[in-house]
């Protein structure tokens, strides 16, 4: 029984998630033997993929003693439920896995998706990790990233709060407190 | 002779009325675009209003996460009734706001609840769309969204992006413009903005068709002076 409550206490997973659309060069680059070990290297044992869209299928590990175990899926309704079970995230830049992520307290890794037209998502991860809330990474230096990152350094993130807004709106329509 | 020089100056003078007319109407809608600019820049009443339409567009993913983190601080029966409208292409937005409704009706307040109604409506632009081939799905975006300003004539917009807000505001200044409908246009910009405003924050901003425009960083406040800043949504 203390065998158990081992085992489970030791499990660490790290919850990649590529949000609703596709992020190939992210699933490929955490498909790596060198991040696989370096991530084991940090403590972690279980490397949970959720790949959306994408056509790269990463290799599945049963893992064990020695090595990182490996499994994915396409889509999940309770993404939720597998940001709290986890111990690391690994994100694509969209704000609102990031802020779910931040609100979990979960140590996050974003991953900037250089592909896209508009390029915009970079902005807030550069600036959240500026402010020590987050680590940002490209999918060509994650494996550097995770060598040198020290969730220790992270700063919790304090939510925002809507009221000032929802206030001065109520001003403006001369709607008053009383 | 005679009769030749008269038809020729009558003609010269149909044209003059025809320009006079012209160069009028464009001065007295210059004058009316100035006068709606500034009066939208002023809070709207001095007393407590009774409860106002409310539109409220809903952008996806993020953007709708942001704008019920908002309606969710938001006093309810001030805004009532509630028209939510999402991009036709959106599933999961106004399956969202229908909860947050939902539970509403739940706390059995009828105050707040009200009525809601929720809408789809084509998109301008999907992301990754190239920028030339925007310009037709504009239009038919344009002509849906005024067939549902027609029928909903809001009294308050609340929008934050993207693309999908942009004609409705832009017919909701049309509106005001022509005296159909006075309506106040909020637009809170996505907290993923940092050091730009996004193509439709901008275009707003620029354009000055919103009555105020947040941002969630204060480097964007530096940059447009006229947005507000007091903190953020997320």
């Amino acid at each position: 029984m203390g065998e158990a409550d081992d085992s489970s206490k030791s499990k660490r997973v790290v919850f990649v998630t590529v949000g609703t659309t596709s992020f190939d060069s992210l699933v490929r680059a955490v498909d790596t033997g060198e991040v696989r070990e370096a991530l084991f290297k940090k403590g972690y044992t279980h490397l949970l993929i959720q790949m959306g869209r994408g056509s790269y299928i990463p290799l599945k590990h049963a893992g064990g003693d020695e090595s990182l175990s490996v499994d994915y899926f396409t889509f999940s309704s309770s993404i939720a439920e597998f940001l709290k079970s986890a111990s690391l995230v690994i994100s694509h830049a969209g704000s609102g896995s990031i802020f779910e992520s931040l609100r979990l307290r979960k140590p996050l890794i974003v991953v900037v998706n250089e592909d896209l037209m508009d390029n915009h998502q970079s902005e807030l991860a550069e600036e959240l990790a500026e402010r020590k809330h987050l680590f940002c990474a490209r999918p060509q230096t994650l494996y550097d990233t995770i060598s040198a990152m020290d969730s220790e350094s992270l700063v919790a993130y304090q939510p925002g709060d809507a009221t000032p807004v929802a206030k001065f709106i109520d001003r403006y329509l001369g709607f008053t407190d009383e | 002779m005679e009769s030749q020089d008269s038809h020729l100056f009558s003609e010269f003078g149909s044209l003059n009325v025809a320009i006079l007319l012209i160069v009028g109407i464009s001065t007295l809608i210059t004058i009316r675009i100035f006068y709606v600019i500034y009066r939208s820049s002023k809070p709207l009443y001095s007393r407590h209003p009774g409860p106002l339409s409310t539109l409220i567009v809903l952008g996806s993913g993020g953007h709708t996460a942001e704008m019920l983190n908002l309606l969710a601080v938001m006093q309810m029966e001030r805004f009532k009734p509630r028209y939510y409208i999402a991009a036709a292409t959106d599933n999961m937005s106004l399956q969202k706001a229908r909860v947050m409704e939902d539970s509403l009706l739940h706390k059995a307040d009828v105050e707040v609840a009200g009525t809601s109604s929720f809408m789809q409506i084509y998109r301008s632009r999907e992301v990754g769309q190239s920028y030339l081939t925007s310009v037709g799905t504009t239009i038919i975006a344009l002509t849906h969204a005024l067939w549902l300003m027609i029928k909903i004539r809001p009294q308050v917009i609340l929008c934050n992006g993207p693309g999908t807000c942009v004609p409705l505001c832009v017919i909701a200044f049309c509106f005001k413009v022509l005296g159909i409908r006075w309506s106040s246009i909020f637009y809170v910009e996505s907290i993923a903005r940092v050091r730009k405003l996004s193509l439709s924050g901008l275009l707003l901003y620029k354009l000055r068709m919103v009555d105020q425009l947040f941002v969630q960083w204060p480097q964007l406040k530096s940059k447009y002076p006229r947005a507000n800043y007091v903190g953020r949504l997320m």
